[in-house]
């Protein structure tokens, strides 16, 4: 994937599309952070050049003494190549701000630190000075939580970070506070949006304290179908209480989608059907697809491998589609640029080719054979 | 139609959000979505599924909205550590430094009770190097409840962890 001799080691940072955890058709990720600052030194905007290498310097040595990051990869933004460093934010590794612009010495500092067999993260002199981050697949937020809970002890030992006992950890915006924690699952829903359920559930997650948001595209439908469920507030609550919280909420999310599949089954199971295969016909045999429509089919698709009407199809390749085919991934393949045009094409080739090798059994029914079984 | 922030022609962002209890469709030029934390739709360098996660607010980084409500007043009054002023906070709504939050300590306690709905940390205690007798006690108290919570989950390697962190803690027990 990667060139040799890349400071990026190739496969980092992926583990979270392994499709491993529960239900995985309908929950993709979950994705904890902490945010802290190191003692002595303006944050963000405010940081200067010196304050920018002085963190860097604290964290590398910091991580060469902890345990669980044992083996890093410490990699400065400013030394990547620009693809390189847009592959780093299409993982979900590093964030635009955090790229920052590609001239001048103000990405000064600015890192992220890659572990090679955990999926732990931590980027560097961003608006704080560590965003220590981990991504499971699936829904996994109490490992997830664990997890960097145990970094954050590790790395609070290395460094004095900056707390105040009232408040709690001091971050560069007061929306992250105290705990500095933002817990977030992205849910695949498309059966709520396609039962017009979803309205609903968003009102009565609003009234619990969590942020629930989709996006829009062109028209009126939320691209792919996929939500965001996290907490809104970093004080006043343990880190425990925030990340049970969200998790029974999620679980009351999974359980109305599963209830909507299966009203889609008993109401229109024509209909659905039809639009799973229709979606998977497009994706099988499109030569150019952009990556709005590529999100649309794949929800349609990833519906199907729920609904079990698309047997032998995993979640897998659907999950490593949405990653390899944003266009840093495709120029990283194709070996050079390529212009919007070009990548439509490089997409459609690189979806068809995973999805001819994954194969679906049954493309032969027909009529009279179009009765879906029920999902369980 | 306009921006729903500023008036602006043409937003590019469209962001439906559920704030309290209330299910908000905003439209957003591209500034005022950078502002909000959320992504322009014509900047293309950062890839189709980082935006979307960026554009859906928890790609990156989701609710750092700009705190608002900073009085104007006493607005030139800086941090003597960073030199911020509480004008700029407004501003900006970032804080400049670990100092900042004691500088404008009870300006921050107001925002945070409208913000956040507490200005009490109840969460990690972290500890200084030379920590008092009172943080000891709170971050034992913290430990032991991250206990119970593990046994309760029969997560028992983190109960194993946890104990041997209480027990640095509590010299009269080793
Ligand atoms: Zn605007
Ligand atoms: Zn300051």
């Amino acid at each position: 994937m990667i060139s040799d001799g890349s400071p990026l080691p190739s496969a980092s940072g992926l583990a979270w599309l392994d499709a491993s955890g529960e239900r995985p058709d309908i929950v993709l990720s979950t994705r904890l952070r902490l945010a802290r600052n190191v003692q002595g030194h303006a944050f963000g905007g405010r940081a200067r050049v010196n304050d920018r290498a002085a963190v860097l310097e604290k964290v590398r040595d910091a991580a060469g003494r902890a345990p669980l990051l044992q083996g890093v990869s410490v990699v400065e933004i400013s030394a990547l190549p620009r693809r390189q460093a847009r592959l780093l934010m299409e993982r979900r590794l590093a964030s635009r701000e955090l790229l920052g612009s590609s001239d001048g010495d103000s990405r000064t500092g600015a890192a992220v630190v890659l572990s090679p067999d955990r999926p732990l993260s931590v980027m560097v002199n961003e608006e704080d000075h560590l965003r220590l981050q981990t991504i499971y697949s699936g829904l996994n937020l109490r490992e997830a939580w664990n997890l960097v809970d145990s970094l954050d002890e590790e790395m609070g030992r290395e460094l004095p970070l900056a707390y105040h006992p009232e408040f709690g950890f001091l971050t560069s915006c007061p929306t992250n506070v105290g705990t500095g924690l933002r817990a977030s699952v992205l849910l695949h829903l498309p059966a709520l949006v396609l039962t017009k359920e979803i309205g609903k559930v968003l009102q009565g997650l609003s009234q619990v304290g969590l942020t629930f948001r989709g996006l829009h595209g062109e028209g009126s439908e939320v691209v792919g179908n996929f939500f965001q469920l996290s907490n809104q507030t970093t004080l006043g609550r343990t880190e425990e209480d925030l990340v049970d919280h969200l998790e029974r909420m999620v679980r009351q999310v999974i359980h109305y989608e599963l209830q909507a599949r299966e009203v889609l089954l008993r109401d229109a199971a024509a209909e659905t059907e039809d639009k799973i295969w229709r979606a998977y016909g497009l994706l099988r045999y499109a030569r150019s697809v952009s990556f709005d429509e590529l999100m649309n089919l794949l929800s349609g698709v990833r519906l199907g491998v729920g609904l079990k009407l698309l047997p032998g199809l995993r979640v897998y390749p659907l999950n490593k589609i949405m990653v390899f085919t944003q266009p840093a991934h495709l120029e990283e393949v194709a070996g050079r640029g390529l212009s919007t045009a070009e990548a439509d094409v490089h997409r459609a080739t690189y979806v068809r080719r995973i999805l001819a090798n994954e194969g679906v059994v049954g493309t032969e029914s027909g009529p009279g054979d179009s009765s879906p079984a029920a999902d369980d | 139609m306009p921006c729903d922030n500023c008036g602006a022609d043409d937003p590019v962002v469209k962001l439906t959000r559920i704030e309290n209890d209330e299910m908000r469709t905003l439209h957003l030029c591209r500034s005022c979505a950078a502002e909000k934390g959320v992504e322009g739709e014509a900047e293309y360098d950062g890839g189709p599924l980082a935006e979307f996660l960026a554009k859906m607010g928890g790609g990156f980084e989701p609710s750092s909205e700009k705190a608002e409500g900073a009085p104007s007043a006493s607005g030139s009054v800086g941090c003597e550590f960073c030199g911020l002023t509480l004008r700029q906070f407004r501003d900006s709504g970032r804080l400049g430094c670990p100092h900042c939050w004691t500088a404008f300590e009870s300006h921050l306690r107001g925002l945070l009770r409208r913000l956040q709905g507490s200005h009490q940390h109840a969460g990690k205690v972290y500890l200084s190097p030379d920590p008092t007798t009172p943080q000891r006690r709170k971050r034992l108290e913290g430990l032991k409840r991250k206990l119970e919570r593990a046994i309760e989950l029969e997560d028992f390697e983190r109960a194993a962890d946890l104990r041997d962190q209480i027990r640095e803690l509590e010299p009269t027990n080793s």
